[in-house]
């Protein structure tokens, strides 16, 4: 299969990991190679941190600027810097509560207007799916499943060949049992999400 | 049990890149394990700590690398399979003992592994530790994925022992933090107890002893060369003339790339995953076939220049290139699509690169930079130490670990930072060589691992400086790992000593020793202050558990702070400590609940007094 290379950016904290780890079981699961790698700038302490998933067959683990199929992002604000890593064919999924950073707070910056944000990134890429993922874990029981919402809506789109059962037999098995029910809940709400929400 | 542990050889797990390097030497027969712990290497001595507790492996965090290796060298001169790890500027640490343990050799397999950090993802250098492996003569291994990671680990026991000497497993950052199903093997039993036989016209380095015992080592060099020439990890693949060669991660970016650009039957790769000594043969045979080479590496021209010496004594005169301008750069890590341009450039191909969108009208992104945690005590002790030495004319030294981002506004409190230790001895310089305040600042786990040898200089020679010890309970930064000082009953262990950081100032000969909380704010500085005003040496010990480190031991009694209506918006708070759990709710300071862990500093600043405890409810 040729490879299929989804980012994932996230701020630390947001159980982007957990994310890809789900997403590597379901694709072991779909007898889909995969590849990962990880850069936790310090994300305990407040930094970005981004996966890289490679789908199929290649052997690298990173994805240079203008080679993600797909886009990822937990947080706007870091979905809008990460689109040098996109091209015209790239699929965007963000989650649109902001996390503003800290610097924000002290006035080095302004936090971009979200509107202005999803017309830009629409402009760029294939399509945008922007929703409130916060929101949505919240209704499935934890905030902490918005990871699992934004992977309900990747599964969605059809680009991986990945079956919604298979990553629920993932979320099963590789998620926290006291989570399950809820990141089932979550995963089921991400994937009622269908591309036309912009 | 933990899951490296899972004896079920055949099966496929998902496995963190240290994690397979972990639990490949744990299929080796790993008995005895030394780290001092640093990024990117942490997660293999981490497994191998937790795998300590349920298992009869010795594993130790020891208090630097070059203690971690010297004790690893008696293991395995004991007859016991011993693991030393550690990042890559761990090897200057060790390098004393490595270059010596490479002439007395060992008895049982030993692996040092160096975990390198090309572009400094976490790192204040990106040397290329394979240039150690020429120093001392040592073997080196490098895998390019993380299942041959895996089997580079268990490779690496068996041919250290067949040479009876250490053997260099080099990894980068991108095979450390990679994960991939990595099928399980067979563990094989482990060794734990050994014997020493006395053997001192081999084993004491004295100068009579070592010129024989360089010969020895120059023989088992030649003897590695020659396993590297037939090595399996030394591999070529396809038959064209364009030559590539390439180690490590590189060999993944080249087959794409040859894939990709569907040059496959044009092109021969070959890829060096045992790269020293390097097999002449085997490069010879491949430049033969080959009329133009291309060496992808990251770092340094390592086997650029072993590939060029080997042509010259070929008298081969095909033109070889790797490191240079339209080539490839020495600086920084390589990827995918630069690798495939360089190929397509240098073979002449037509080649179109990736476009990534035109983001000219993107707005400027407000910056992410990591930040020290919500009421991390780090801040506060700055914090006091900015106020007591206000007006003065100052520099401060800093050393590595979470409180090396203090140097970032609004705290700015770090000035120079070299390597583990340095702001001690930095501070002694700086004091005699300027006429400034000069007040340092390093950590407990980093005073233990080299400062206290700075601090002894510093009170032999009489210096004049203020040294801060931020005594937070544990190295914060590579993921809260135990220190001398640490107290082992937090971590449910026990059978451990514990060492206390101010009885070893205080025998050092440190006159003026003072404890400070930081969190009491006033407190603190006016005992700064006191410090300051010493003439010599004079040390604070600030002591507060890293509050990351006390959530995660349930340890942390949190109470949050409100900010009320009292706020006339002076922004103190913000500007002068800047903790991340405020933030700005139009133009109004507000506290995040949730990130607020209580520690209550903003309180004790504001100037309205406007900051205050909320209501439990
Ligand atoms: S991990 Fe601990 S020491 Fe490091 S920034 Fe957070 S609170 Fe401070």
């Amino acid at each position: 299969m040729k490879a299929t290379r989804l980012i994932i950016v996230a701020v630390g904290g947001q159980g982007n990991l957990l994310a890809s780890k789900v997403l590597g079981e379901a694709a072991l699961l779909s007898g889909l190679p995969v590849r990962m790698s990880e850069i936790h700038g310090m994300a305990q302490r407040g930094g970005v941190v981004e996966s890289a998933i490679v789908f199929g067959d290649a052997k690298s683990t990173i994805i240079s600027d203008g080679e993600a199929d797909v886009l990822v992002g937990f947080e706007p604000s870091e979905t809008l810097r990460a689109l040098n890593k996109c091209h015209q064919n790239t699929t965007v999924i963000t989650n649109m509560a902001p996390l503003p950073p800290f610097t924000v707070a002290i006035g080095r910056g302004t936090y971009p207007d979200l509107e202005q944000l999803k017309t830009l990134i629409r402009s760029k890429t294939k399509q945008l799916i922007a929703f409130d993922a916060v929101e949505m874990a919240e209704s499935a029981g934890s905030v902490m499943a918005v990871n699992i919402v934004l992977l309900g809506a990747l599964i969605r789109t059809g680009i991986l060949p990945i079956t919604r059962e298979k990553l629920e037999a993932a979320i099963r098995t590789k998620t926290k049992a006291s989570f399950v029910d809820v990141n089932l809940k979550a995963f089921a709400l991400g994937f009622g999400v269908s591309a036309d929400v912009q | 049990m933990h899951k490296l542990l899972t004896d079920a050889p055949g099966e496929k797990m998902l496995l963190l890149g240290n994690e397979a390097i972990a639990r490949g030497a744990i299929e080796a027969g790993v008995a005895f394990a030394t780290t001092y712990p640093g990024t990117p290497s942490s997660e293999i001595s981490l497994n191998l700590f937790q795998i300590s507790h349920e298992s009869d492996l010795y594993f130790e965090y020891s208090t630097n690398e070059k203690v971690a290796l010297e004790v690893a060298a008696a293991a395995a001169n004991s007859g016991i399979r011993t693991f030393c790890m550690m990042k890559h500027v761990g090897m200057n640490v060790c390098a004393d003992p490595l270059m010596t343990l490479a002439y007395i050799g060992v008895k049982a397999g030993l692996v040092v592994l160096t975990a390198d950090d090309p572009f400094m993802f976490s790192s204040q250098n990106e040397q290329d530790n394979r240039y150690y492996g020429k120093l001392s003569g040592l073997p080196i291994l490098e895998p390019s994925s993380v299942e041959e990671a895996r089997e580079m680990a268990i490779a690496a026991f068996e041919l250290s022992e067949s040479l009876g000497e250490p053997v260099i497993l080099r990894t980068t950052t991108r095979i450390n933090h990679s994960s991939a199903f990595v099928e399980l093997g067979t563990i094989h039993p482990r060794k734990t107890k050994g014997d020493f036989t006395k053997d001192p016209f081999n084993k004491v380095a004295v100068p009579a002893v070592s010129r024989r015992l360089h010969v020895k080592l120059l023989e088992r060099w030649q003897q590695a060369q020659t396993i590297a020439e037939t090595s399996p990890f030394n591999f070529v693949e396809g038959d064209g003339s364009w030559g590539i060669v390439c180690s490590g991660v590189s060999y993944n970016y080249v087959a794409d790339a040859v894939n990709e650009l569907g040059i496959q039957a044009k092109t021969r790769i070959l890829r060096l995953g045992f790269s020293h000594p390097t097999p002449p043969r085997r490069v010879k045979e491949f430049l033969a076939g080959c009329a133009k080479v291309l060496v992808v590496e990251e770092g340094e021209p390592f086997l650029e220049e072993a590939t060029k010496t080997f042509a010259q004594e070929a008298e081969l005169t095909l033109p070889i290139a790797g490191k240079g301008e339209s080539l490839f750069s020495r600086l920084y890590e390589f990827d995918p699509a630069m690798v495939r341009g360089i190929i397509a450039g240098y073979f002449d191909l037509p080649y179109t690169a990736p476009r990534s969108p035109e983001l000219g009208d993107v707005p400027e992104i407000p910056q992410r930079p990591p930040n020290l945690c919500a009421g991390c005590s780090h801040r506060a002790t700055y914090y006091a130490v900015k106020k007591a030495a206000e007006g003065m004319d100052t520099i401060f030294p800093s050393d590595i670990g979470c409180y090396t981002l203090g140097f970032l506004p609004p705290l700015s409190m770090g000035d120079f930072v070299l390597c583990m230790g340095a702001s001690v001895s930095t501070a002694c310089g700086f004091s005699k060589a300027t006429d400034k305040k000069v007040i340092a600042f390093i950590g407990d786990s980093t005073f233990f691992h080299s400062g206290m040898t700075g601090l002894v200089n510093a009170v032999f020679n009489n210096h004049n400086f203020t040294l801060v010890i931020l005594d937070n309970g544990t190295t914060a930064m590579t993921g809260h790992q135990p220190h001398p000082g640490v107290d082992m009953t937090n971590l449910n262990r026990s059978g451990y000593g514990r060492v206390s950081i101010e009885a070893v100032v205080r025998a050092i000969g440190v006159e003026h020793v003072t404890v400070i909380k930081p969190y009491k704010v006033n407190k603190s500085i006016e005992a700064i202050k006191a410090a300051l005003d010493h003439q010599g040496v004079s040390v604070i010990i600030s002591q507060e558990m890293c509050t990351l480190y006390a959530r995660s031991l349930k340890q942390l009694k949190v109470r949050a702070f409100q900010v009320t209506d009292k706020c006339k918006n002076h922004r103190d708070c913000i500007n002068e400590i800047g903790c991340p759990a405020f933030f700005l709710d139009g133009e109004r300071v507000q506290i995040d609940p949730n990130a607020c862990v209580g520690c209550a500093v903003c309180a004790q600043i504001c100037p309205e007094n406007a900051i205050t405890p909320v209501k439990e409810k």
